[in-house]
């Protein structure tokens, strides 16, 4: 093999890293803020003329539908909040990273984030995996994440805000409401993961307190699209008509309601309440099997007040006529303001310290409604259902009039009956035992 | 009585759609012996094309043509797919004949490959996959013209790849920076996309208290043409019976002057087209993403291993058995008939999840494997190529 002499080394080695140099001018593609840029002058991240915060979101993998709405939403904040001049006078520089839809890839960028980059806060997360991927990161290093989805509960950490709605915010509301008013008789079904089933063991729990009655329940995997025996489940579960709870996710809630249509299962007589349906999910779905079914969220993008005409039409501005926001977006762009409003009280935004303690009490005029931060680390948020219209987008035909103050811990599950956590006073902490 | 016609239609629609999606690999693997781990992707592709169609019909204008564009799709997946099978086959299986490692690996990086184009397809990229394949392929047909080419090979071809490399890199670039988002606006991206079926196909038919989806009887007839189509072609025709000589004895059929290669080209595009009408067909059950061919693969495969391979009539039925179990263990069915028996019945209860049910099919196929590991119908005598 003396073939490969010194001029063909030359010619392909040559040819190769052209190769590689223009394949990588054009998969750069403009983002914005640095792309896991890191900066020469690595002290204090606070005290140039930017503050640096992380994101830390799912960019590829099958995760980023999802986050990547999220990503938008949180830019957007961020965008509002340098124009109208910034944080403390300096403007915010978000570093992105990609947690690729893989826990340990998270965990590994959370790590980078905090040591490297050096940011005051990280904004990120979806999935409850990525998030216990990503605690004892924030816990060990004392730092601070904001969490921008509805989850399961059970979890009250120190290190963590969490702006989505807890169980007692989104799912409890709902099945009351449904027991109120569409059936006693209750179906659940949901994708076989963590959230819905400990979702569905709170519901259980629930309706038996409440007098109602569960008639089956019934798990699919993730992705999978063969639902036929669930809706035959449901039929003769159910032979007059009932009401179903579903935490499916993903593929699978296509599949469910094309199949139910199809069966002849429609809303007036089996109506679906889903947690997982916004309108970006109704998009993909088709409105036309959706029509009529209910969901349960803090935000819908037909809520009316100015807050939200103002959001939406920045959002629609910036991304496209044709995108739609929904609750974990607005969710996302609140936390960017609270933390925004905590570090201005705190008059820093290096001493996490004096931030979490300023972050407690915050209001923000949300698209939703006025929020307030909790000692608990979660949302004061409002409770809506919404029936899906012929755009596409929900009715909404419940709201509370108040926002509804969250128990991270739940009070439907023996084991965390009478439990609550509050940060702002050191002798209770993440989990302590109510008076009752 | 209509409880267990009902039972028994469910069976056989979940059964239909394997099938269907089977088909496809009963003939590849099946006759070919090719493990292609790119057959989920192909459905994949016969849904986009399902998805494109829809929308073809649609910028037409409302009109009768919009219940009938499931029809046109049906072609445009077989075709896209049995395109894309072809292509396949000539540029990386047929390296692989009698290699299965290398086949499994190659066809599963097309697999992702595959997956990949569909969430980043822009008339960019394609703009620069089409130059890059007219630049090197028609540089190196000019090429192969000169007399000389023999002496000028060696280094003539790793140059030519590289300019065409770099020349169809250089468009992608230029292009992906342009304003216009004609270029740079992706067809379909990774959103899942959404394909609805025609109005007549979306209700169902009133049967006692329950309702036969009509895209199930669909699905159902589909499947049964399939079938006839596939056992017409492969008994009836010359091709057919070209299919068969070669998938039994190759050398032998290559001596009696039957051009295996076509035949092998023939057979891959052929079960791959089938693999595009399977696509078709779960559109009108769940969703359309990159991901859609994954979820179909694992229980295809399960189908013609069952079955045994080599043996068409072997997949239908292990695809029937396999269906009608997962709906009596998944609905119920069977722990409902047990309940006189407590102890059974609370056992069949417990796998009465969607979930579970396949659990327990599963494990009942590596029983089932373990008495006849050849499958329920395997292929005798010592023609077999081994």
């Amino acid at each position: 093999m003396t073939n490969f002499n010194r001029r063909k080394f030359l010619l392909y080695g040559s040819a190769a890293l052209g190769t590689s140099v223009l394949l990588k001018a054009c998969s750069e593609t403009p983002t914005e803020g640095t792309e896991g840029e890191t900066t020469s002058d690595s002290g204090a991240a606070a005290s140039g003329d930017t503050i640096k915060v992380g994101i830390l979101h799912s960019l590829s993998g099958t995760m980023e539908i999802s986050e990547r709405t999220v990503v938008d939403a949180e830019l957007l904040a961020i965008e509002e909040i340098n124009t109208a001049g910034g944080v403390l006078g300096k403007q915010i520089e978000p570093v992105i990273e990609d947690g690729a839809s893989d826990w340990d890839v998270f965990k590994e960028k959370a790590e980078k984030l905090i040591d490297q980059d050096k940011v005051v806060t990280v904004f990120g997360c979806w999935t409850s995996a990525s998030r216990k991927a990503v605690l004892d990161v924030f816990e060990s290093k004392e730092h601070m994440l904001w969490y921008p989805v509805q989850y399961e509960g059970q979890e009250c950490s120190k290190n963590i805000f969490y702006t989505g709605a807890a169980p007692n915010q989104q799912i409890e509301p709902a099945v009351e409401w449904l027991i109120e008013n569409k059936s006693d008789k209750i179906f659940l079904v949901g994708s076989d993961y963590v959230f819905p089933r400990t979702a569905n063991t709170i519901i259980k729990e629930q309706v038996a307190a409440l007098g109602g009655e569960i008639t089956g329940e019934d798990y699919l995997p993730l992705g999978n699209q063969e639902v036929t025996p669930i809706v035959a489940k449901i039929q003769q579960a159910m032979p007059e008509g009932g009401a179903i709870f579903n935490t499916l996710n993903g593929d699978s809630n296509v599949a469910f309601f094309k199949q139910m249509q199809a069966a002849g299962l429609g809303p007036e007589q089996y109506p679906v309440m889903s947690v997982s349906v916004a309108e970006e999910e109704v998009r993909q779905i088709g409105k036309e099997f959706l029509l009529g079914h209910y969901a349960a969220w803090n935000y819908f993008q037909t809520v009316e007040n100015p807050q939200n005409d103002q959001w939406v039409t920045a959002f629609k501005e910036k991304y496209g006529e044709d995108r739609v926001t929904n609750d974990p977006m607005e969710a996302a762009y609140i936390m960017v303001y609270i933390w925004k409003q905590a570090v201005e009280q705190a008059g820093t935004a290096d001493d996490l310290e004096a931030v979490r303690q300023a972050a407690y009490g915050q209001t923000f005029a949300a698209p939703e409604g006025e929020v307030k931060m909790n000692p608990n680390h979660h949302l004061s948020k409002w409770v809506r259902i919404g029936q899906v219209n012929d755009d596409g987008l929900f009715d909404i035909v419940y709201s509370t009039d108040a926002p509804v103050d969250p128990q991270p811990w739940n009070q439907y599950v023996p084991d965390t009956k009478g439990f609550a956590c509050d940060w702002s006073d050191s002798e209770k902490g993440g989990k302590y035992q109510m008076e009752s | 009585m209509i409880d267990f016609l009902n039972a028994a239609f469910n069976g056989i629609s979940i059964g239909a759609v394997l099938l269907l999606a089977a088909l496809g690999l009963a003939i590849v693997f099946g006759l070919m012996g090719v493990i292609n781990l790119a057959h989920g992707e192909l459905m994949m592709l016969g849904a986009y094309a399902t998805y494109v169609v829809q929308n073809g019909f649609k910028a037409i204008g409302d009109g009768w043509w919009n219940e009938i564009y499931i029809f046109v799709a049906l072609f445009a997946a077989f075709l896209v797919a049995a395109l894309a099978g072809l292509i396949l086959e000539r540029g990386v299986v047929r390296f692989l004949y009698g290699r299965p490692l290398e086949t499994l690996l190659a066809t599963w990086g097309v697999s992702l490959i595959l997956r990949q184009f569909v969430r980043s397809a822009n008339w960019a990229i394609v703009a620069g996959i089409l130059l890059f394949c007219g630049l090197y392929f028609g540089g190196a047909w000019l090429l192969r013209r000169r007399p000389n080419w023999d002496s000028i090979k060696n280094w003539a071809s790793p140059v030519l790849l590289v300019l065409s490399i770099a020349i169809s890199s250089t468009l992608l670039a230029v292009l992906g920076r342009t304003e216009s988002p004609f270029w740079t606006r992706e067809w379909f991206g990774s959103r899942n996309v959404d394909v609805t079926a025609p109005a007549w196909l979306r209700g169902g038919f009133p049967f006692g208290n329950y309702q036969l989806p009509y895209a199930r009887i669909f699905i159902i007839i589909l499947t049964a043409l399939c079938v006839a189509g596939i056992y017409w072609f492969l008994q009836r025709t010359k091709w057919g019976l070209r299919v068969r000589s070669v998938t039994q004895n190759r050398d032998m059929s290559a001596c009696l002057g039957i051009p295996t290669q076509k035949v092998d080209a023939l057979t891959f595009s052929l079960g791959s087209g089938l693999a595009g009408i399977a696509g078709c067909a779960i559109t009108l059950l769940g969703s359309v993403g990159p991901n859609v061919g994954g979820n179909y693969i694992v229980d295809a495969f399960m189908v013609v291993v069952l079955g045994g391979v080599g043996k068409l009539v072997g997949t239908i039925v292990a695809a029937m058995a396999i269906g009608m179990l997962n709906y009596l263990i998944g609905a119920g069915t069977i722990a409902f008939l047990l309940q006189p028996v407590e102890p059974l019945a609370n056992f069949f209860l417990f796998f009465s999840t969607t979930s579970m049910a396949k659990v327990m099919v599963f494990a009942l196929i590596i029983a089932f494997l373990q008495v006849r590991p050849a499958g329920m119908f395997p292929q005798k005598g010592r023609s077999v190529e081994g």
